[in-house]
């Protein structure tokens, strides 16, 4: 009897933590919703979405998102055009090429990348890359949007390398073997066979990066200039992430539920990004 | 379900209990203003040291905030580095000057320009003057750095300058540091910053022949300054702790440690 009860109160206990969790998105979720919708509903939601100018604290505020959508997109697909190929072949390399002792060298160079807090990248790109931009493209200033996507392309490499190499190290190696004993070279197994066997863990791991990209804040916020723009490569530009962060201390009145709206808005973004990550992963399990 | 729902009734009440932190006992809360964190600090160090058994928190979130968090009885005394708005006088909230801030117009030391009147700097910040040359200094383009949105030194510095709402920024950071280290790293930029934090990695300009300094700003013949404000509410008491705060911080003891903290106490 006293074994049973014993029994209840862990898995009680058990329960409860696992209820944290659950109980945390619940609490983000609804409370995005209540706070975010007000604002979208004074506004005008094609106003909101579609307006082209940012004036939250002018006497005549006006709130249109659309520059921030925009500049969250382009900067988050120009860092997966940069980071994708980048970490897709290094990847390769690691997984199929690479002798043991260069894998394990460049294996924890990359966790190591992994683990640099964002405000560090954020740091070095405001001291080195936005200075070195100024100067190699003989421009006023360095702040950009493309100093932005260099940033971001490197912050999402660990999470692509070492999903992609994880995808590639499951693929069976009797697939391989089959390949190369029909003639095929090393490189043609890999990239006609290994890489099509791993597709769609290699695709999650795109769809992870696209996560990590839009949703950074503290770094692009450094070198981005901050400035509500439309999207130029060499402008100063407001990714949605740091429209939230930058005015959010200061912010007061419809102003600040404007912020939760965009917040709002970010948050659909990456619901929507960690649908298409799970179908991925489903369907690499399901094959 | 039923014990799912009992959970998650406990599950609120903990998180409630984690946000219910008011005032009580022989604490003193300020929150608002980060602009105002030296010399709060400063004062609520020497009002502990001086009350033993006292507490003094103080919690940097922003002018905004600390008015949001004062009128929502969040904590006794808000820090705001501007005025209070009307409609947050209509709220109930009283403001009591503490001090003034000067802001200091901040260049590049490789920049040549040392003078620049109020009207050239409001030209500057508009986009009608672009180039260094136009004010006597290199051929060179004019980067504008500036503060977010709803900060009080933005607030404060184009209020002063007649630029609210005009201004053709480059660059809006977040902090006075990094407008500080923005400026510090590129010649042709030009940004603003509180008198206090101002340090050797850029130059102070003069605004019409007047350098920035305690005298300058407290006889008012340095243009670009803003007050510091305690902001209270009108019709609540203020705990004895926090009345004796109040008290201390506008008394004359306090003035010197005002005035170490970079800022210009009230005469």
């Amino acid at each position: 009897m006293k074994s049973k009860n014993f029994e209840r109160i862990v898995h009680g206990i058990f329960l409860i933590l696992g209820l944290v969790t659950v109980g945390c998105v619940l609490l983000i979720t609804v409370y995005l919703i209540i706070s975010g919708i007000p604002a979208i509903k004074q506004i005008g939601l094609t106003n909101f979405l579609f307006g082209k100018v940012w004036e939250s604290t002018s006497s005549n505020p006006q709130y249109g998102i659309l520059p921030f959508i925009m500049t969250s997109i382009y900067g988050t697909a120009g860092a997966i055009l940069i980071g994708v190929p980048v970490g897709f072949m290094t990847s390769v390399y690691l997984a199929k090429v690479a002798p043991k002792k260069v894998k394990a060298v460049v294996e924890s160079a990359v966790k190591l990348l992994a683990g640099i807090p964002s405000v560090v990248y954020g740091l070095v790109g405001m001291l080195v890359l936005v200075p070195a931009i100024k100067n190699i493209f003989n421009l006023p200033d360095g702040s950009s949007l493309f100093a932005a996507i260099f940033v971001l392309a490197i912050m999402i490499l660990p999470s692509i390398i070492s999903v992609s190499m994880t995808a590639l190290e499951a693929v069976p190696k009797e697939y391989e073997d089959a390949s190369l004993a029909l003639g095929a070279t090393p490189i043609e197994t890999y990239f006609k066979v290994s890489v099509r066997a791993a597709k769609s863990g290699i695709a999650a791991a795109v769809v992870l990066g696209v996560g990590r990209a839009i949703g950074e804040a503290m770094a692009v916020m450094m070198v981005a200039g901050n400035v509500a723009n439309m999207p130029k490569l060499f402008g100063s530009v407001r990714f949605l992430t740091t429209a939230v962060a930058s005015e959010m201390s200061y912010s007061s009145g419809l102003q600040k539920q404007a912020l939760f709206s965009i917040a709002l808005v970010l948050f659909l973004f990456i619901m929507l990004i960690n649908a298409t990550l799970n179908f991925f992963l489903k369907r690499e399990k399901e094959r | 379900m039923k014990r799912v729902m009992v959970f998650m009734a406990v599950l609120v009440m903990c998180l409630a209990s984690f946000t219910a932190c008011g005032s009580k006992g022989e604490t003193v809360s300020t929150d608002g203003s980060t602009s105002m964190e030296k010399v709060i600090g400063a004062l609520g160090e020497q009002f502990q040291t001086d009350n033993k058994g006292m507490t003094f928190t103080y919690n940097p979130t922003g002018s905004g905030s600390g008015i949001t968090a004062v009128s929502e009885g969040r904590c006794d005394i808000g820090l705001s580095s501007r005025s209070l708005k009307s409609d947050e006088k209509a709220k109930g909230l009283t403001e009591t000057v503490l001090c003034y801030d000067g802001i200091a117009v901040i260049v590049n030391p490789k920049n040549t320009v040392g003078d620049l009147t109020v009207d050239q700097i409001s030209k500057i910040y508009t986009g009608e003057i672009t180039n260094w040359s136009e004010v006597g200094g290199s051929d060179l383009e004019i980067v504008l750095i500036g503060r977010e949105a709803g900060s009080g030194t933005r607030d404060g510095f184009e209020s002063v300058t007649g630029t609210a709402d005009k201004c053709k920024y480059r660059q809006e950071l977040t902090s006075t540091g990094d407008v500080i280290t923005t400026v510090g790293s590129n010649e042709n930029a030009i940004g603003y910053a509180s008198l206090a934090s101002v340090n050797d990695s850029v130059k102070m300009l003069s605004v019409g022949g007047v350098s920035p300094s305690e005298q300058t700003i407290l006889n008012g013949s340095y243009a670009i300054q803003r007050p510091f404000v305690l902001v209270t509410k009108s019709d609540k008491k203020l705990s004895d702790t926090a009345q004796k705060f109040y008290d201390y911080v506008l008394s004359d003891d306090a003035k010197e440690v005002i005035r170490s903290a970079g800022v210009v106490p009230l005469n």
